[in-house]
């Protein structure tokens, strides 16, 4: 089935997180894709980095100046795909291959799958150490690129994360940014209850990361801090974030972490954004 | 072997400008030349090798060849899900040295032990698997490893191992190489453990039997033209490892022999017994305790070359 995917002329930002979830929910719909409240949850945080934090050339992919973007929380590749689309790595047209045999687009992201894509994500607390290890290989060159890791707030479990966030606090590699998709679920319950996360921002200060709480939907903010770096310090940018974000039925409904839009709620979601 | 290990990486740390050493909190003292010299270029990571393994593969993903280090089971099974995804996956060129593999470090107990890192690593897509003999082929193998452009899991001794290679050999990944000539059948070895297989060829010529000796470099990939030689030519042919009979070196031989079509009942697989040793006892004592010792293999030989005799094919 072919998703009716939203067109975007270029021109106003303002428009992407209506227009990026619109495509996300029709691809949902389409392709028969689940984890669109974890898409949703961190659509924004992407729109920023994507459109305006990052110094990045879609023509020139492999750049070796580029800055970098992992999402480590791999089951969000469509907020990826999206991404890497509508701001022109690829056509918005390849966006119909989504899970489709034989395909680029499995539903996490594969190696090198696609112009954009730094990483192939799937299992959770890879990103980071990944991510760190491109941050001093800026170092080694001499290189004054950024690498900015999205994690889930349930991805916070795996000790790799920790391991990686010794590490990165160890070098001052202020050339690091995570960014916490704070949504506070994870995938069978409130991630403050399976593993007591609390306090979150203050965990990843005292592993000594200039960390900045941040409402993971104001799309202007998120740029203003992702744009300053610490002198001597990995900066971590805890956003605080509602999964399911934008579509009133599905917001805070982690059922929406398996769930697929029928028809009708795939039209009462058009309304809602605007786009039908 | 970790002493050659470490100044071949110095040395080749020279003329390769994108070489990277990482530890896992292990080598007290053994970097310190690379340290000095190259303090941009060493990272001790830490005793958290998941973390190493996945800063390894963001550092090869920027250009670099990074070379992870530290005890083979924690080089390998520790962080088997990063070796996998982060670096095969990605198909990487990153070298993961385990130290001590297999009973080099048998005192320090099973933890410290890797008897299944071959079965695991070799099950890999991208992976290649060497074993070296001695100090001087560690050296070959890692100079190999760096002009790799894919990932390679480099298995080393600790220290100590006797020279099984002159000074200079003709070493190429894939390739076997003949340690004695024989006739009457093959013994076929990986690793460390090559010193026992020239004593059993050894103990068996005073019997009249001459074993042709025959050393793998690598496990993965194996070589199938010597493997099919040593079929072709023998009644019996005998696979000697420091690591479970399991899914090592002598599985793999299985395989391949199985795929050629060949008689499965020829073969002879002496490797690590499937237990857990709960005592104490160094090197020696823990390759007794799983039967790789002369006594046991030379019956287990002998045995086998006179049911040959008598087996009609």
């Amino acid at each position: 089935m072919q998703a009716r995917l939203p067109d975007f002329d270029g021109s106003t930002v303002e428009a992407l997180p209506q227009i990026l979830r619109g495509a996300l929910i029709e691809l949902s719909h389409a392709k028969r894709i689940p984890h669109l409240g974890s898409a949703l949850s961190c659509i924004d945080l992407m729109i920023a980095a994507y459109w305006l934090t990052m110094r990045i050339d879609p023509r020139k992919p492999f750049h070796p100046n580029r800055d970098r973007f992992i999402l480590s929380k791999g089951h969000a590749a469509k907020a990826l795909y999206v991404c890497l689309a509508y701001r022109g790595f690829f056509d918005i047209d390849l966006l119909q291959q989504l899970g489709v045999e034989g395909g680029p687009m499995a539903e996490h992201p594969g190696p090198k799958c696609l112009p954009g894509v730094e990483a192939a994500t799937g299992s959770l607390g890879h990103g980071l150490p990944i991510g760190l290890g491109q941050a001093l290989a800026a170092r080694i060159h001499k290189r004054n690129y950024r690498v900015f890791v999205l994690i889930s707030d349930g991805e916070c479990n795996e000790g790799s994360v920790w391991e990686a966030a010794m590490m990165a606090s160890a070098h001052a590699l202020n050339n690091l940014t995570v960014i916490v998709d704070f949504n506070k679920w994870q995938a069978t319950g409130r991630s403050e209850e399976v593993l007591n996360l609390s306090p979150l921002a203050d965990k990843w200060r005292s592993f000594g990361w200039d960390t900045v709480e941040v409402d993971g939907h104001d799309v202007e903010t998120i740029n203003d801090i992702l744009r300053s770096t610490s002198l001597k310090q990995p900066r971590a940018l805890i956003a605080h974030t509602i999964k399911g974000k934008g579509i009133s039925f599905m917001e805070d409904d982690n059922n929406w972490h398996y769930r697929i839009p029928n028809a009708d709620e795939l039209a009462r979601a058009n309304i809602e954004l605007g786009l039908s | 072997m970790r002493n050659a290990f470490a100044e071949e990486i110095m040395r080749l740390a020279e003329l390769e400008k994108r070489l990277v050493l990482l530890s896992g909190d292990i080598g007290n003292r053994l970097f310190d030349g690379f340290k000095a010299k190259y303090p941009e270029r060493f990272f001790n990571c830490g005793v958290a090798e998941a973390n190493m393994t996945g800063v390894a593969a963001g550092l090869a993903m920027s250009g670099l060849r990074p070379v992870t280090y530290t005890i083979a089971p924690f080089a390998t099974t520790r962080c088997l899900e990063q070796i996998r995804n982060d670096i095969c996956y990605h198909d990487l060129p990153v070298t993961i040295v385990g130290v001590g593999s297999g009973l080099g470090y048998a005192e320090l107990g099973a933890t410290h032990q890797s008897l299944e890192d071959i079965a695991l690593l070799r099950s890999i897509p991208n992976m290649t698997v060497l074993c070296p003999a001695d100090p001087i082929e560690t050296r070959f193998a890692l100079q190999a490893s760096l002009n790799q452009n894919h990932p390679v899991y480099l298995r080393i001794g600790k220290k100590g191992e006797p020279a099984i290679h002159k000074s200079t050999l003709d070493y190429n990944i894939g390739k076997a190489i003949k340690l004695r000539t024989g006739s009457d059948m093959a013994l076929l070895t990986t690793g460390v453990i090559a010193p026992l297989a020239m004593a059993i060829a050894k103990t068996l010529s005073l019997q009249a039997i001459e074993a042709e000796v025959l050393h793998f470099p690598s496990v993965k990939p194996l070589d199938e033209d010597a493997l099919s030689y040593c079929l072709k030519t023998y009644d019996v042919v005998a696979s000697l490892e420091e690591h479970s009979r399991i899914g090592g070196f002598g599985a793999a031989i299985a395989e391949l022999t199985s795929d050629m079509g060949c008689d499965l009942r020829r073969l002879l697989r002496f490797g690590t017994q499937d237990v857990f040793l709960h005592e104490a006892g160094d090197m020696h004592y823990a390759r007794n305790r799983h039967g790789l010792s002369l006594e046991p293999i030379i019956n287990a030989i002998c045995c086998s070359l006179n049911n040959q005799n008598h087996l009609v094919c």
